[in-house]
């Protein structure tokens, strides 16, 4: 068992050293992140109530395509370079190999986002509570959009157009995530309690976790075959 | 009968060649009776006048979108587990198909709805979830064709088309959730037990004329894939002469 965190725990930090050497990379996720949702009050318009309304599909739309850009660079570096062949046949399940990379995808773009979207939100006028669950709904959504999306990045390796094709894969895939993030807060907005939406939330997550590592890295083998 | 010599192409292409008029014929001859009887003997709905007359090729389009994805789905899940090339032949022979009828529900609900509810389109739980079945057709369609190895190409397919029938019921649910969310039970579908027995019949002997063209249509096209992967093999040349 020490084993399975110690090799999970390796690969995080082995690819979150890599994530701080280009900086670029994740910066410009964040930035267009930035971009996307300043966007929208530009062709809508800067009346307050509409924005209020539109504000959590608008940031969670925005996050699914953020975190779509950055599953490109997920497994590409480690493929051309031939360390992806190197860690599939190391003595530790690929799996497990899998799941520490979502989980520095997550720490090095999704967190980022978490942690930006409050002061998006403010641009948008939305309370505090509202800030709020949507700071946490995007707390437990977003690693599932980084675990769903590396299932797409596998199948999409090394392909020509791999950037469009995995947005076909994979935003259909986001819809549950989207629809249940957004709707914890508006249901918030509305006066709601947005505990159904989190939970359904956290149970995708669990799932999610539990499955998608094994599926990307079926999804890899296949691509390295 | 030993089923599993049928498991190679080279054993199941004349196979193949042998049903497709079993099917095309009764298709062709059921779509017929359907649509007479849809068009011309069921009586005219109290409600919706003629324009529920559509529902004889609208619903039955719509559960072969949702059948086929799911064969679709078993067969990969075939291929991936027994190795079988033909599965994924077959998986990927019933995808365009698969697209089709699910594009023809989502345009003849258009239709039907344009007339009864007033609108071409609304972000109805059903329509919604068949526009993502839609696009989940067209990811696993332009994954296949985008991968030139056929080997890495049906095996990446299956695993898409796997984890997108898991996502299915999901998708489904949630958007149904999103829907009552959003905008109450504002439209339904549903017709309740009024419907003549005429009109269960025309949907019935419409239905089994989708199969049986679905399958008629999906052999030719595995009879397609295998001629153009199995080129050089000695027996396709034998069998063409």
């Amino acid at each position: 068992m020490s084993g399975f965190f110690s090799h999970v725990f390796a690969v995080v930090i082995r690819d979150l050293r890599l994530a701080w050497r280009r900086k670029a990379d994740v910066l410009g996720t964040l930035f267009f992140f930035i971009i996307v949702v300043s966007l929208f009050p530009l062709g809508i318009g800067p009346e307050t109530a509409l924005l209020r309304t539109i504000a959590p599909g608008i940031l969670w739309v925005a996050a699914l395509l953020a975190t779509m850009l950055s599953l490109n660079r997920l497994f590409a570096a480690d493929y051309a370079d031939g360390t992806l062949e190197q860690l599939a046949i190391a003595p530790h399940p690929f799996a497990i190999t899998a799941l520490g990379k979502i989980i520095a995808l997550w720490i090095s773009t999704g967190l980022p986002l978490v942690i930006l979207a409050p002061l998006l939100g403010l641009q948008f006028d939305l309370p505090t509570d509202a800030l709020l669950t949507m700071t946490l709904a995007l707390l437990i959504g977003t690693p599932i959009l980084a675990a769903l999306g590396a299932i797409g990045a596998g199948l999409t390796l090394g392909l020509r157009g791999g950037g469009v094709l995995l947005a076909l894969l994979i935003l259909p895939l986001y819809i549950p995530v989207l629809i249940f993030g957004a709707g914890a807060v508006e249901a918030v907005i509305q006066g709601m309690s947005p505990s159904g939406h989190l939970s359904l939330l956290a149970a995708g997550l669990i799932l999610s976790l539990v499955f998608a590592p094994w599926a990307s890295a079926v999804a890899l083998r296949i691509a390295l075959d | 009968m030993n089923w599993l010599k049928y498991s190679a192409p080279q054993t199941f292409y004349p196979l193949a060649g042998k049903l497709v008029p079993l099917f095309a014929w009764p298709a062709a001859i059921l779509t017929i009776i359907g649509l007479y009887i849809g068009f011309f003997v069921a009586p005219t709905d109290a409600t919706q006048g003629e324009s529920y007359r559509i529902i004889f090729i609208h619903v039955p389009a719509a559960w072969m979108s949702m059948v086929i994805y799911m064969a679709m789905a078993g067969w990969a899940a075939l291929g991936l587990i027994m190795n079988t090339r033909l599965s994924f032949m077959m998986a990927q022979a019933l995808a365009p198909t698969g697209a089709m009828f699910t594009f023809v529900a989502l345009w003849t609900g258009a239709f039907w709805g344009k007339p009864t509810w007033g609108t071409w389109w609304a972000w109805d739980a059903r329509m919604t979830s068949e526009l993502i079945l839609l696009f989940l057709y067209v990811g696993y369609m332009s994954l296949t064709a985008a991968i030139e190895d056929t080997r890495r190409a049906d095996r990446a397919g299956a695993l898409l088309a796997i984890v997108g029938s898991i996502n299915v019921p999901i998708i489904y649910f949630s958007v149904k959730w999103w829907n009552t969310l959003h905008q109450g039970a504002s439209v339904s579908i549903s017709k309740g037990s009024s419907m003549a027995k005429t009109m269960l019949l025309a949907m019935l002997i419409m239905t089994f004329a989708f199969w049986a063209y679905a399958i008629a249509v999906s052999l030719i096209r595995l009879r397609c894939i295998v001629r153009e992967r199995e080129q050089q093999a000695l027996w396709l040349n034998e069998a063409k002469e």
